[in-house]
This record gives C-alpha cells, sequence and structure tokens, in this order.
C-alpha cells in the first residue's frame, strides 16, 4: 500500500509537471528570463501547488500519525546554513544553465529525451560527489 | 522587460500546480513523507537503508507520466535548447547543489513555502536568484 500511494502521488506530480509547463526547459528558462521577453505562467504553478499542498499539511500537521498509520517525517532542521545558502546557490546556476530541476528532469527521462538522459545521469553524479564528500568527512571525524 | 504573452498559460499552469500540491498532500498524508525529488532520489545513494521501496516507486511515478499522460518524445513536453557540455555542467551543479541544501524546488520550493519554512523560504528565494542571475548572464551579457 505505501509503495502504491508513492507511485500514485509521483505519477500525479509527474502529470502536474508536464500540464503546467514545468517540464519544459524553454518555458523554464523563459520565466527566469526576467530581462527579455518574460513568461510568468510558472508563478501560477507554484500559486496553484502551495494551495493544495498547504492544505494537506495542514491536515497532516493534527495527528503524528498518517492515514497508512506510518510516523509523519516532518524536516528536522529550521536553520539558515551556509550549506543552504551555498548549495541552494549551485543549484540555481545549474537550473538556470540547462532549466531542468530535478523532478522535471525525471519526467522528460521518461519521455525519452536523450539530452535529460545525460541531465540525470550527471546529476546522478553529483548527488554521489556530496555522498563521498561527506561520507570522508564523517570518516575523519570519528577516526 | 516584456510580457511573453503568446506563450502565457496561466490556467494551465494553474491546473499543474494543483495536480502538484495534490501530490505533496497524498505523500505526507499517506506515507508520511515531504515531497522533495531530490531528496527521495539522494537516499536512494549512499548507504542501503530500509525506506527504499516508497522512493523507488514514486521515482517511478514520475518517469512513468510521460508514458501514460501520451507524451512520449512528444515536443509538448520538452524543448531542450542548452547544448551537450551545458546539460551535463548543470547536471552534475544541480545534483552537488541541491544535496547540499537539502531540497530543490519541490522540497523547498513547494513543500517547504507550503510548510511555512523561513529555512525553505531563504533556500528557495537564493535559488530564485542564482537562476536568475545565471539567465540573465548568459542571455543578455554574454547573449548567447
Amino acid at each position: 500500500m505505501v509503495v502504491i500511494t508513492a507511485w500514485v502521488a509521483g505519477l500525479v506530480f509527474g502529470l502536474g509537471l508536464m500540464m503546467s509547463g514545468m517540464a519544459n526547459p524553454a518555458k523554464v528558462l523563459s520565466f527566469l528570463d526576467f530581462a527579455g521577453v518574460w513568461d510568468p505562467s510558472l508563478a501560477f504553478v507554484m500559486l496553484g501547488a502551495i494551495l493544495l499542498a498547504s492544505l494537506g499539511f495542514f491536515i497532516a500537521r493534527r495527528g503524528s500519525l498518517s492515514w497508512l498509520g506510518l510516523t509523519i517525517q516532518w524536516p528536522s532542521s529550521t536553520s539558515i546554513t551556509w550549506r543552504l545558502i551555498l548549495g541552494s546557490a549551485t543549484f540555481g546556476i545549474g537550473w538556470g544553465l540547462a532549466g531542468f530541476c530535478p523532478g522535471p528532469a525525471l519526467v522528460a527521462l521518461g519521455a525519452g529525451y536523450p539530452k535529460a538522459v545525460g541531465f540525470v545521469l550527471a546529476m546522478l553524479a553529483g548527488m554521489m560527489v556530496f555522498e563521498l564528500i561527506e561520507h570522508a568527512r564523517t570518516g575523519v571525524e570519528r577516526a | 522587460m516584456t510580457l511573453d504573452l503568446e506563450h502565457f498559460t496561466p490556467s494551465l499552469s494553474f491546473g499543474g500546480g494543483l495536480l502538484i500540491g495534490l501530490a505533496a498532500a497524498v505523500l505526507i498524508l499517506f506515507n508520511g513523507r515531504i515531497a522533495g525529488v531530490s531528496g527521495i532520489l539522494g537516499g536512494l545513494l549512499g548507504a542501503p537503508r530500509r525506506d527504499m521501496a516508497w522512493r523507488i516507486a514514486f521515482v517511478a511515478g514520475l518517469l512513468t507520466a510521460p508514458v501514460l499522460g501520451g507524451l512520449v518524445d512528444h515536443p509538448a513536453v520538452a524543448s531542450i535548447e542548452a547544448g551537450w557540455p551545458q546539460v551535463l555542467v548543470a547536471g552534475l551543479l544541480v545534483g552537488i547543489g541541491t544535496r547540499y541544501a537539502s531540497g530543490c524546488t519541490s522540497g523547498h520550493g513547494v513543500c517547504g513555502i507550503s510548510r511555512g519554512s523561513v529555512r525553505s523560504i531563504a533556500g528557495t528565494l537564493t535559488f530564485m536568484a542564482a537562476g536568475f542571475l545565471t539567465v540573465f548572464v548568459q542571455r543578455h551579457l554574454l547573449g548567447t
């Protein structure tokens, strides 16, 4: 059941990305091109998404267990750190270079675009770099 | 700045946004998890853990969306203007950056803002600003 609801969530998320235009890098870049011919559509994506997501979080917050009886795992970190800011800046530069963020890249990969395959492989490599650096760091701290 | 009214899709984008929000609501209400794509994907790498199944299922859902939506290799899905070297560098930066930031457009942008997290708002403002700046430098200063 856990797997089915997660799959449905991923599917609906992906369909939303496609319908909204968010899965199209050209449209994303046109939104980020404030100084050029600006397409404000993606602001409406955020509006719609936040509307229903905040309702979901509001309902979820009333208990500690999910409807499937699982513990709800809220993010514990609330502090604004250099890791957050520099990480977000690095992500933003990559987002602006190709117009892909993680979700839309996976959708475009599913749609069969070779460049989306390349982007996702490079993204996974980047995530592995993070794992290796963090693994080495915590290893050193323990030693 | 000129408005691109030719490609402006307020209702489709709002409707798609509602679906994204619905998906985030489904994942927190049923699975008790935040719909952050970089975190869900990143959890599949590194040390093996017990909660792999729902992560794989969510990613599979994203991958099957264009298949079930009947839009495989359809021009309406994606138009990728960046060249290969740019695509690969961008992927690398997005991978490293989202993991250090502990979130991307979905985890910080949609879910974080919906939870009223100040940390996520700071992250979102930062990656939005970096994205705007990158496109500005690329299109208007370098003229590519």
